[in-house]
């Protein structure tokens, strides 16, 4: 592609990356002063006025917490859960998304709702009953029992989402290798899914955050494993506010790696895709 | 499986008498709470989706360094509103960052009460702007991803950010991105429905809505029932909600697969 | 077709995991470790003094889980009503027992009280323990606290003329926190009223108490209608952020305010961090008397405890006086036992003990009790107070008006639950009744 030195079009560019980097600020900056207060000595947390570049820094607050009971063993739980929970809901999520996109059938909207309707429902409400089933069932205090509340938690909005994904890969080439001779499963397999793929991947993203961050279902269905929010929740929403800035800190800090992970795979996708 | 477990949910909603909904509705905090999470999705929502729209429209510019964008601004997305009623309290405290800074630039002399209740106006603005920092990136994602579907000739590249910008907007870009609008706005609107560890952390009781009122009968006052019947409200206003966005942001697929 | 082979690969390791994960979930229960629930000691550190020191001395493995009361009462019933019980040993307020007797869900600890003979715990927290029955004993006391007024040291010039820190009325008070705000232009008197703080229990046990005698009776008094007034007029030099304050270390640490009421264990850490910058004083005293509020935790066994020897043996240990002269040491819960208080006492906790001390010595001390009875309720009996306290003094609504509301909604909880009065108030027959 050949510049024009357009003056309009370079202010445009300018203005994109204007915008960008405040945006990029705008979210930064509170994760900085979060890592800031979860690595100042502990003194430094009552300070006033505060300081924005810290004098001092230290690990005392942050290496407690690591160190203190049960908050290695609620990540690995956490990491766990999350994962099963992304399995199962793209396992069924996907194909009932695409069954939407694909189909019309009298009463679709109202399905939608039906669907939407679910997630609308609070969770906390429904723990005591869900409990007295999971124990009958077993699965009372298993990492799977959590995930299976994850995931109906999530369904409702990853069959949205790839519904409306496949509502935007274009059918004609689906049509294409069905005429070709494909079965219609192998052109979901072979032609939708692929194209499909950056907005599948979005809604991974979306069903791993929700379980990872979800706290209730994961407070009341579990005793000894734990999720890391339900145990942040529990042991430290009320400890002093240095233990609270590193729990804060350490909530967010697995968030950034998991979505850097995913932020690659996510373009990768859009390039191939794209070509 | 999943299938039973939603059914499973469903059972425990019936069942309960008409007193409990009058309980909830001569509460105190009643009116407040449905009052102040309706202003507050009135004003977050369409907030969220013009910033989300303005940052899909940035990453589909193909600016260098995108993809560093990008990951920058869903991170918030694995932020739980636990985390980020922590965060932003940090800031809004009274002796806080913001009272800090603005002491260091000159402009009070003592730290002045943001997280008030006689500064009602200035306790809404601290939830809306946590909020709005919390939630703006799923609706990016959503946006970000609808976008892509859209063939690139629609978007050119370079041009994204020149001129005549509003009118492809208008015109070719949120026609193409109906679906993912709708998908988007349903969804943040029934999650902000539910949102309340936010406004817990940084508000207390003060500025009671809805989803926290539910959590108070339910955990602190142990009033199962009362908790129910602001679920049963939640659920009631997101399906009409629900049904809004549907009808408003129709889909013609025809019209999207040409 | 690389794509569909490389998602392929990923999902089926991912579900590879998947059932790892399956088969590394349920944990079984070996008879050796004692499952140990408690609504105390939730904060991080007090659960690692807990896990590391208190525990340490016990012979067998002790699975310490602090937990909010939602979930820790829903955790306990469930378990109940599924007969599959896990949790051994509970650990609660007196307010946090009702709904598990109420579920049948306790054991009568009157044999165990036997094997503890030699322990003398005061024969009003056993009574306590009864929950109203005779001849039950539904807990064994554990450990007890109280609420205190703690100050900054930078705020004690600023005390009223002739007003003695140690005996400071409601009035004084007032004035104090004024003169506060006149020298530094700043409110600096703080109530913990936060979704977390115990703001009720101050309500409950001091300022009704001390302005009309009783917690539930004089609720629409005319010396109720008075207190409001004057609590209303303090308000206005409490610090505004008071509706979010939890624990009132936070902010008497970071000197947002110098004056503060609040539970022993939520004053703690300032005094312990900084033993220097605070003094520890009672509560104030009103026209009828010092009010305040002792309050018991105690330690109860479920039915059907997998454990139940365990069980046993962690109370009896946990209520030896050299436990709970460590755990006052530890985390600041005063002993339920006659102990020796050890030496090496942390200053911050000598300075508490003294305050408590002082507090129930006081000429005018008028003790109440917890609210008792109320079974479920507890929370809406809560709730009662704290709605009356949001109108009147958050929206200035009118007193009398919101009090002949907010008894009537009382009066309500109290007919269901059938709760005869409890001290201060006079005992009734039948359930207490506003008057």
């Amino acid at each position: 592609m050949r510049r024009i030195g357009s003056w309009r079009r370079h202010s445009g560019r300018v203005l994109a990356y204007g915008l960008a980097i405040l945006f990029s600020t705008w979210v930064l900056f509170p994760i900085y002063l979060i890592a800031v207060s979860s690595l100042s000595p502990r003194e430094a947390i009552y300070q006033w006025p505060k300081a924005l570049f810290p004098a001092a820094l230290s690990l005392d607050t942050l290496a407690f917490f690591l160190g203190s009971h049960g908050v290695l063993g609620a990540t690995i739980n956490s990491i766990w859960v999350a994962l099963i929970t992304l399995v199962l809901s793209l396992a069924i999520g996907t194909p009932a998304g695409y069954a939407l996109a694909r189909f019309v059938f009298p009463g679709r909207d109202t399905f939608k709702i039906l669907i939407l309707t679910t997630r609308a429902f609070p969770i906390v409400i429904l723990s005591i009953p869900l409990a007295v089933t999971f124990i009958q069932w077993g699965l009372y205090d298993t990492l799977l029992g959590v995930a299976l509340v994850h995931t109906a938690l999530a369904l409702p909005i990853t069959i949205l989402v790839t519904n409306s994904i496949f509502v935007s890969v274009p059918r004609d080439l689906e049509e294409a290798a069905l005429t070709l001779g494909c079965s219609p499963r192998q052109a979901f397999m072979r032609v939708a899914l692929p194209l499909a793929l950056p907005g599948l991947a979005a809604a991974a993203i979306f069903t791993f955050v929700l379980s990872w961050n979800e706290v209730f279902a994961a407070t009341i269905l579990t005793l000894r494993s734990r999720t890391l929010p339900a145990h942040v929740l529990t042991v430290l929403n009320e400890s002093p506010l240095p233990f609270r800035f590193a729990g804060g800190f350490f909530l967010i800090a697995p968030a950034l790696v998991f979505i850097f992970i995913i932020r690659r795979y996510l373009l990768n996708m859009w390039g191939r895709v794209v070509k | 499986m999943a299938q039973a477990l939603l059914l499973a949910f469903q059972t425990p909603e019936g069942g309960f008498a008409l007193g409990h909904v009058q309980q909830m509705a001569g509460d105190v905090a009643f009116k407040d709470a449905l009052r102040n999470t309706i202003l507050l999705i009135l004003l977050i929502v369409p907030l969220q989706t013009t910033l989300a729209l303005i940052m899909a429209l940035l990453i589909q510019a193909g600016l260098r360094g995108s993809g560093l964008f990008l990951y920058i601004w869903t991170i918030p997305l694995g932020i739980s509103d636990l985390a980020a009623g922590i965060v932003w309290l940090s800031i809004f405290t009274e002796r806080g960052y913001l009272n800090s800074f603005l002491r260091d630039i000159g402009l009070i002399q003592r730290p002045i009460p943001i997280l008030s209740y006689e500064n009602p106006q200035g306790l809404f603005l601290a939830v809306a702007v946590a909020e709005t920092w919390r939630a703006t990136a799923i609706v990016m994602v959503i946006l970000v991803a609808g976008l892509q579907m859209i063939p690139r000739d629609y978007v050119e590249a370079a041009e994204v950010f020149g001129p005549g910008l509003w009118q492809r907007v208008r015109y070719v870009i949120l026609p193409l991105l109906r679906p993912s609008l709708q998908v988007a706005l349903i969804l943040r609107t029934i999650l902000a429905f539910q949102v309340f560890a936010v406004v817990i952390a940084l508000a207390g009781r003060v500025m009671p809505v809805l989803a926290g009122e539910a959590y108070f009968w339910y955990g602190s006052y142990r009033n199962p029932n009362v908790a129910a019947a602001y679920a049963v409200l939640i659920l009631f206003i997101s399906i009409a909600n629900t049904v809004l966005y549907l009808r408003a942001l129709r889909t013609r697929e025809e019209e999207v697969a040409l | 077709m690389k794509r569909i082979v490389y998602l392929s690969v990923i999902a089926s390791l991912l579900l590879g995991l998947t059932g790892l994960g399956a088969a590394c979930g349920p944990t079984p229960t070996p008879l050796g470790p004692v499952t140990f629930l408690s609504t105390q000691l939730r904060p991080v550190e007090e659960a690692e003094k807990m896990r590391k020191v208190i525990l340490a001395g016990f012979p067998a493995k002790v699975d310490f889980i602090p937990e909010d009361t939602g979930p820790f009462t829903d955790r306990i019933l469930a378990e109940q009503k599924a007969g599959k019980v896990t949790v051994d040993v509970v650990g609660g307020l007196h307010g946090d027992l009702p709904p598990f007797i109420e579920a049948g869900a306790l054991e009568d600890l009157t044999p165990l009280l036997a094997k503890l003979g030699d322990r003398k715990f005061p024969a009003a927290f056993l009574e306590l323990g009864r929950m109203g029955t005779k001849d039950k004993l539904y807990y064994i006391p554990w450990m007890q606290a109280t609420y205190l007024l703690a100050a900054n040291k930078k705020a004690l010039q600023y005390l009223p003329t002739g007003a003695n820190q140690d005996a400071l009325t409601y009035d004084q008070l007032k004035q104090w926190a004024a003169n506060v705000q006149k020298a530094t232009g700043e409110k600096k008197l703080g109530f913990p009223a936060g979704p977390k703080g115990l703001m009720h229990r101050f309500f409950q046990g001091y300022l009704y108490p001390s302005y009309t005698g009783g917690q539930v009776t004089g609720y629409r008094s005319p010396e109720a209608v008075k207190m409001w007034q004057e609590f209303k007029d303090l308000w206005q030099y409490v610090n505004p952020q008071s509706t979010t304050y939890d624990f009132m270390q936070e902010p008497l640490l970071a000197g947002e305010v110098w004056i503060a009421f609040d539970h022993t264990a939520r004053l703690i850490n300032a005094l312990k961090q900084k033993p220097d910058d605070f003094v520890v004083m009672p509560a104030p005293a009103g026209p009828k008397g010092l009010g305040f509020m002792p309050v018991i935790v105690g330690l109860a066994i479920t039915k059907g405890a997998p454990n139940r020897a365990g069980a046993e043996k962690l109370i009896e240990h946990l209520t030896r006086p050299e436990t709970q002269a460590v755990t006052l040491r530890e985390v600041g819960f005063f002993p339920v036992v006659e102990a020796t208080i050890p030496k090496d006492l942390p200053v911050g906790i000598r300075m508490e003990g003294e305050g408590v001390a002082k507090q129930s010595a006081a000429k005018t001390a008028l003790p109440s009790l917890l609210p008792v009875g109320l079974g479920g309720k507890g929370g809406e009996f809560n709730k009662v107070y704290l709605d009356t306290f949001t109108r009147i003094v958050i929206k200035g609504e009118d007193i009398a008006k919101v009090l002949d509301e907010q008894a009537k909604a009382m009066q309500k909880i109290l007919d269901e639950t059938k709760a005869p009065c409890w001290p201060p108030d006079a005992p009734s027959v039948g359930p207490c009744k506003v008057k």
